[in-house]
């Protein structure tokens, strides 16, 4: 006789087989084969042929792949706090406003909507060095605002405050936590005399710090792998700016490896060394910042 | 001083959302300016004109596009909708040996960068022939996908187990527990899986950019970085045919977020609260 238990076994695995085929397919096959063909040359005319782990050595001597490594670094090191302070400033201001927060929360979150290729146009457009927006209320200060889109030591901090237009989904994520913080522990705060800033510092932060740190994290490994905005602004055919190196992101070298050189040995040995540095930075952030999470009830 | 409190919130509120809110009105007051206004800045164009939408329309093959852009829009979206839920279900319903492991595998998948199996996929379309067509686009999505079955999962194991024990006792088989019960449960997780996927395949550039070749099979935003290519950087300096395809770009994403807006912003709210 057949158990229940198999029974359900057989309905389970039914349920989810169509995941189990798609990861043998689309994730565990690719993950191998990638790492084979990072010990490749291979150009998808001619065969792949073994190179050892030349590519690698490559890798390590390629004046580029270090340039793209750097600016990669650069600009997650100034994204990431930079956004996370503006999205937590924007959701406390929300969550202590009283009227419209409907209509605040929409126009924060709107952005984020924007397809990623009109964002890296806007950002031409906003940030053009001549008769861009942004220098246009700059000069209302009387500042002459540099050319963000075509000056090396700009195009960076421009692609960083561009970025802070689509931070309106961790403002939402960010308000959903502070409505989670117990109304008691202000209560009792305000009786103990503390101001906004001691309550922000004391209580709410800490209180939402899971939050924070999943956010940390998340953003992290999205920056590190930023592609379309600068892509669209900087690269492809007949931009004049082409080899913007300043805007040259590690995904965007890699791209060019594969799909514009098909140097796909090559490019398979970049992202594992992609996939091992994204590895290595969630790591040293989980380890460091542990220490600073409070976790109402103890550790999950 | 709360009152001085609050007039400052609201003030500090309402320059942020003009700020946040301020590119769209340029954008769209620019796609209606002639090409010697369009960096004016003026909010209201000086000359309105309709030009630059008739011309966008007659210098690309807009219309087509968008129906390209459509049809993986709405086949992305159903069937990694379909299958996540029933894989969802899979790992909620059922208890089998090995299920958190799996599960685990599932998350762990979240974890891969997709530039590792970026390459190796883009190899299997093109043994298959598929380069060049629209299928690589959406069709891994029939497989489900690791995000979706595991806000799916955690909806479905928010629910009571009580209505499916009394259905399984009046003798209804596993697919109509699923279908009939677990599903219409689960709308509002289903209408956020929608909605997510929607926004991330009409928005997707670095697929359409690896696997279409010919124009006439490129999706909006595909278009949109061809159009950039030529009319902005390509010596033509017509950027305001590159805005105005920016605005036709952007503006049924802006529609979908009215549409869904309750769904979006619940959906997003619990994905950080892991």
């Amino acid at each position: 006789m057949r158990s229940t238990r198999f029974i359900e076994t057989r309905a389970a695995l039914l349920f989810i087989s169509p995941w189990l085929l798609g990861f043998l397919i689309f994730t565990a096959w690719p993950v191998i084969n990638s790492a084979y063909l990072s010990l490749t040359d291979y150009d998808v005319i001619n065969d792949p042929s073994f190179i050892g782990f030349d590519n690698y050595v490559t890798l390590f001597e390629d004046p580029k792949a270090g340039l793209a490594l750097r600016n990669t670094f650069v600009y997650t090191v100034m994204s990431v706090p930079a956004q996370l302070v503006v999205s937590l400033g924007l959701a406390l201001l929300l969550n202590s406003a009283t009227k419209a927060t409907g209509f605040f929360r929409t126009a924060f979150f709107l952005p984020k909507m924007t397809p990623p290729v009109a964002v890296g146009i806007l950002l031409l457009m906003l940030f053009n060095g001549q008769n861009g927006l942004i220098n246009g209320f700059l000069g209302i200060f009387g500042i002459d605002g540099p050319a963000w889109t075509t000056d090396p030591a700009w195009v960076k901090p421009g692609l960083v405050l561009m970025s802070l237009w689509t931070v309106g989904s961790s403002v939402v994520i960010i308000l959903a936590a502070l409505r989670g913080v117990p109304q008691e522990l202000y209560d009792s705060a305000l009786v103990d005399g503390a101001g906004w800033w001691r309550r922000t510092l004391r209580i709410t932060v800490p209180m939402i710090s899971p939050t924070l740190f999943f956010l940390f994290i998340v953003d992290s490994i999205n920056a590190l792998q930023s592609f379309t905005e600068a892509y669209t602004a900087f690269f492809g055919a007949g931009n004049t700016t082409y080899g913007n190196d300043a805007a040259l992101f590690y995904a965007i070298y890699l791209f060019q490896q594969a799909f514009e050189f098909l140097h796909m040995g090559y490019a398979s040995a970049l992202a594992w060394l992609l996939f091992v540095v994204i590895m290595a930075i969630t790591a040293v952030q989980i380890l460091v910042t542990r220490r600073f999470v409070h976790y109402e009830g103890g550790k999950p | 001083m709360r009152r001085a409190g609050k007039v400052l919130t609201w003030a500090a509120l309402s320059a942020f959302a003009l700020a946040f809110i301020y590119p769209f009105i340029w954008l769209l007051s620019a796609s209606f300016k002639p090409r010697s206004e369009v960096f004016d800045h003026r909010i209201l164009p000086e000359t309105f004109t309709f030009d630059n939408y008739i011309k966008v329309w007659q210098e690309a093959p807009l219309a087509l596009w968008l129906v390209n852009t459509l049809l993986v829009t709405v086949l992305a979206a159903v069937t990694v909708t379909l299958t996540s839920a029933m894989v969802a279900w899979g790992f909620a319903y059922f208890r089998f040996p090995g299920r958190n492991a799996l599960f685990g595998v599932v998350l762990a998948t979240m974890m891969l960068p997709g530039a590792v199996t970026m390459i190796p996929v883009f190899l299997i379309w093109n043994s298959l022939g598929m380069v060049g067509t629209l299928t690589p686009l959406w069709a891994q999505n029939l497989f489900g996908s690791a995000f979706y079955i595991f806000l799916l999962r955690q909806f479905f194991l928010g629910l009571p187990r009580e209505p499916f024990e009394a259905a399984k006792i009046d003798g209804a088989n596993n697919w109509k527990i699923f279908t009939r019960i677990a599903v219409p449960l689960c709308r509002p997780a289903i209408a956020v899986t929608l909605l997510f996927e929607f926004q991330t395949a009409w928005t997707d550039l670095m697929r359409p950019l690896i696997y279409l070749r010919d124009s006439t099979t490129f999706t909006v935003p595909r278009g949109l970085k061809a159009l950039l290519d030529q009319f902005g950087f390509g010596g033509e300096w017509h950027w305001e045919i590159v805005m105005t395809a920016s605005v036709i770009t952007t503006i049924p994403m802006i529609v979908l977020f009215f549409l869904g807006q309750k769904h979006f912003v619940r959906g997003i709210a619990t994905t950080g609260s892991k």
